[in-house]
């Protein structure tokens, strides 16, 4: 494969926007792909907009996705759509709490690993692989909770 | 040990520091450097806090001279308040390995300027390594100690946001060090800088720097050549914008600098014959073009649009196009605000109710600025607002020197406010001063970081704890009130109004914890009891 795969994830600081790339990252990682990873800290997190991008494939250079080349936009805020569309190429994927059947979550601070199940849908990757992803990324008495957020979210609404 | 990873450029560093075998990390949290001394210390390393940036360099400058390896670091305005003892060092040198790491921040993601630390190397005199990428960032740590040992000289590692924080594959352990035993040896013409001594250092200095230069010009590991697909065209860049370069234009001949002090500029000048037409594609300000220019090669450099705020793929494509129309800006996102429970919260508004001339510092509670409270008045570096509330006190006719109160942060008050109490005792307005010490138990802005107020150490572990009340006791403030901005509100408004009206120095301590951070708080201190 030489083409780079771009994956944007948006959303307001403290929604698990930062987690959601970690998880993706951490799977590709093990597939083997060169991975890079990128996001901002400090001021900006404080309640604001976030941004995290992942880009995959043979060789990756920039660690952020140039405007509108984006091939899946995962945003965990509908406010935060309008903000992050440009990073989207024509004809790519835009998953929204929209896609998700939010009404089914035990716990709402699950969203963003429910949402990273509907993107789910749409990327190539073992699901197996990103349930234990998820594990390694939280402490052991949120895994269960979290586990059926990404399976509904995988299974769609 | 060789293993693949995946890490953000801190923490690759962090761990390169650990595998040279550092004795000692140290430096003062700032966006976006703060994570490099915390994964050092979950490393295994020995990591400390220090109060502020100078100290943590000369507590790294005795580490050094004990020829122990020594990391400091810093963002980049850090380095501004490290900048005393930086230039004398850069003369006198260690034996041991001090690594000085300034994380530089264009665009200013977190930060109140976005200078080009590059500009530091050449000045002070002191080489500078860029990695443009976590694996770079391993291996040119671990090279920067054994660099700074082989010429007896401090080595700046020069990181920037995206370098920083971006995560990429890392093999550990591809850079191999060992790292010299620790012994004290006197040497006083070489590390006591009397003017005689200093004389001759500043020609050692000179000399070194023309031996690495000359390093430079020879082939190594930090200078990258990509020869292109014919003569056309050819690039000469460092750090990040690396990346962009590679992924804009895979058909030029690149340059990577990746030792950009002292410049190779005998191999720039060779790479340059090569291609008809030669730009450096740079971030900031134009520290690799001047200095290219100054050596007669012929390089172009960017348009001065493209001074400002962070390259990237886009921004590269335009630069080396030369397309000079605008940029749009990118859609306005939802701004930072504080918390929804901060307790700075109750601060600003007890602030606003008394129509006070804000005086502001460096912290999460800057962002009292913004609506709803816009109720901060200036902010230029950590520890200014206690200095510039003098002033302006001094300034202002009474009735608005009245109004005017210093607002600062706990961790803030440590780093350089201390001075600025001093400065408002001995220097006394006429109409006193007061002070407001919003006190959340930890360096929030920066990701919850301890700092000498807090009773523990970097790695959350009991340390002793310095106490604000008798500290301002102990400097002389006569009146110092403790009031929980949440629970005490109108005591807070009483005591603030009476305080304004005095014409003494007054200190104000609005204690209560971040609500982000409360919880581990009290986690650390149910483990500490």
């Amino acid at each position: 494969m030489n083409k780079t795969v771009n994956i944007t994830v948006s959303g307001l600081g403290g929604q698990g926007v930062l987690k959601v790339t970690d998880i993706l990252a951490e799977v590709l990682f093990e597939l083997g792909y060169d991975v890079k990873k990128s996001e901002v800290h400090g001021m900006s997190q404080r309640g604001g907009s976030v941004s995290s991008e992942v880009r995959y494939g043979e060789k990756v250079y920039s660690p952020m996705i140039p405007e509108g080349e984006s091939d899946f936009l995962l945003v965990l805020d509908r406010t935060q759509v309008e903000v992050a569309m440009p990073k989207l190429k024509a004809g790519g994927v835009l998953v929204t709490p929209d896609d998700a059947p939010l009404e089914k979550l035990a716990n709402p601070k699950c969203a963003n690993i429910m949402l990273l199940g509907a993107l789910s849908r749409h990327l190539d990757l073992p699901e197996e692989k990103l349930l234990a992803a998820i594990r390694r990324s939280l402490p052991e008495k949120l895994h269960e909770m979290n586990e059926k957020a990404f399976r509904d979210g995988r299974n769609g609404k | 040990m060789d293993r693949k990873m995946f890490l953000s450029g801190n923490e690759a560093v962090a761990l390169a520091a650990y595998d040279a075998k550092a004795h000692l990390g140290t430096g003062y949290p700032g966006t976006p450097s703060s994570e490099i001394l915390d994964e050092f210390s979950k490393a295994g390393g020995s990591a400390q806090w220090s109060p502020n940036e100078k100290v943590a360099l000369e507590v790294g400058i005795g580490v050094a001279l004990a020829s122990g390896r020594a990391i400091v670091t810093m963002k980049h305005v850090g380095l501004n308040v490290a900048a005393d003892p930086l230039f004398t060092v850069a003369y006198s040198g260690t034996p041991g390995g001090l690594v000085i790491v300034s994380a530089d921040d264009p665009g200013m993601a977190s930060s109140q300027n976005e200078q080009d630390n590059r500009r530091y190397a050449v000045a002070a005199g002191i080489p500078m390594l860029e990695p443009a990428d976590s694996q770079e960032a391993y291996d040119f740590t671990v090279r920067a100690f054994e660099l700074a040992e082989e010429f007896r000289c401090p080595v700046l590692l020069r990181l920037t946001t995206r370098v920083c924080h971006s995560k990429c594959l890392v093999v550990r352990g591809r850079t191999e060090t060992s790292c010299p035993p620790i012994r004290y040896e006197k040497d006083v013409k070489s590390n006591v800088m009397i003017p005689a001594f200093a004389r001759l250092a500043h020609r050692r200095l000179r000399a070194r720097l023309a031996a690495i230069a000359a390093l430079n010009d020879e082939k190594n590991e930090f200078n990258l050549e990509f020869p292109g697909k014919n003569g056309e065209f050819g690039v000469i860049v460092s750090g990040i914008s690396f990346q962009y370069v590679m992924e804009t234009c895979p058909d030029a001949g690149v340059f990577k600098i990746g030792l950009t002090y002292p410049l190779p500029l005998k191999r720039l000048q060779a790479f340059a014959s090569r291609y008809r037409r030669v730009i450096v594609v740079e971030e900031g300000d134009p520290v690799v073009e001047e200095s290219c220019r100054a050596a007669g090669i012929p390089a172009e450099g960017k348009a001065e649009m493209f001074r400002f705020g962070e390259l990237d793929v886009g921004r590269v494509r335009r630069l080396i196009a030369g397309d000079l129309t605008p940029e749009t800006p990118p859609k306005p996102g939802k701004p930072p605000e504080l918390c929804p429970g901060c307790p700075h919260r109750k601060s600003y508004e007890a602030l606003k109710a008394l129509d006070c001339i804000v005086s502001g510092d460096i912290g999460c509670y800057t962002l009292g600025v913004l609506p709803p409270f816009e109720a901060v008045d200036s902010c230029v570096c950590m520890g200014a607002s206690i200095t510039v509330g003098v002033g302006l006190r001094k300034a202002l006719p009474e009735a608005e020197a009245r109004r005017v109160v210093s607002v600062i942060g706990d961790s803030t008050f440590w780093h350089t406010g201390i001075n600025g109490v001093v400065e408002a005792l001995y220097n006394q307005p006429p109409t006193g001063h007061v002070i407001m010490i919003l006190d959340n138990s930890i360096t929030a802005m920066t990701g919850m970081q301890e700092n000498p107020g807090t009773g523990r150490k970097l790695d959350h572990t009991p340390a002793p704890k310095l106490d604000l009340v008798s500290t301002l006791h102990g400097l002389g403030v006569k009146k110092v009130d403790v009031v929980d901005p949440l629970l005490e509100q109108d005591r807070l408004r009483a005591v603030l109004a009476e305080d304004l009206k005095s014409n003494e120095v007054s200190v104000v301590i609005s204690r209560r914890s971040c609500i982000i951070a409360a919880a581990r708080i009290k986690s650390y201190e149910e483990k500490n009891k």
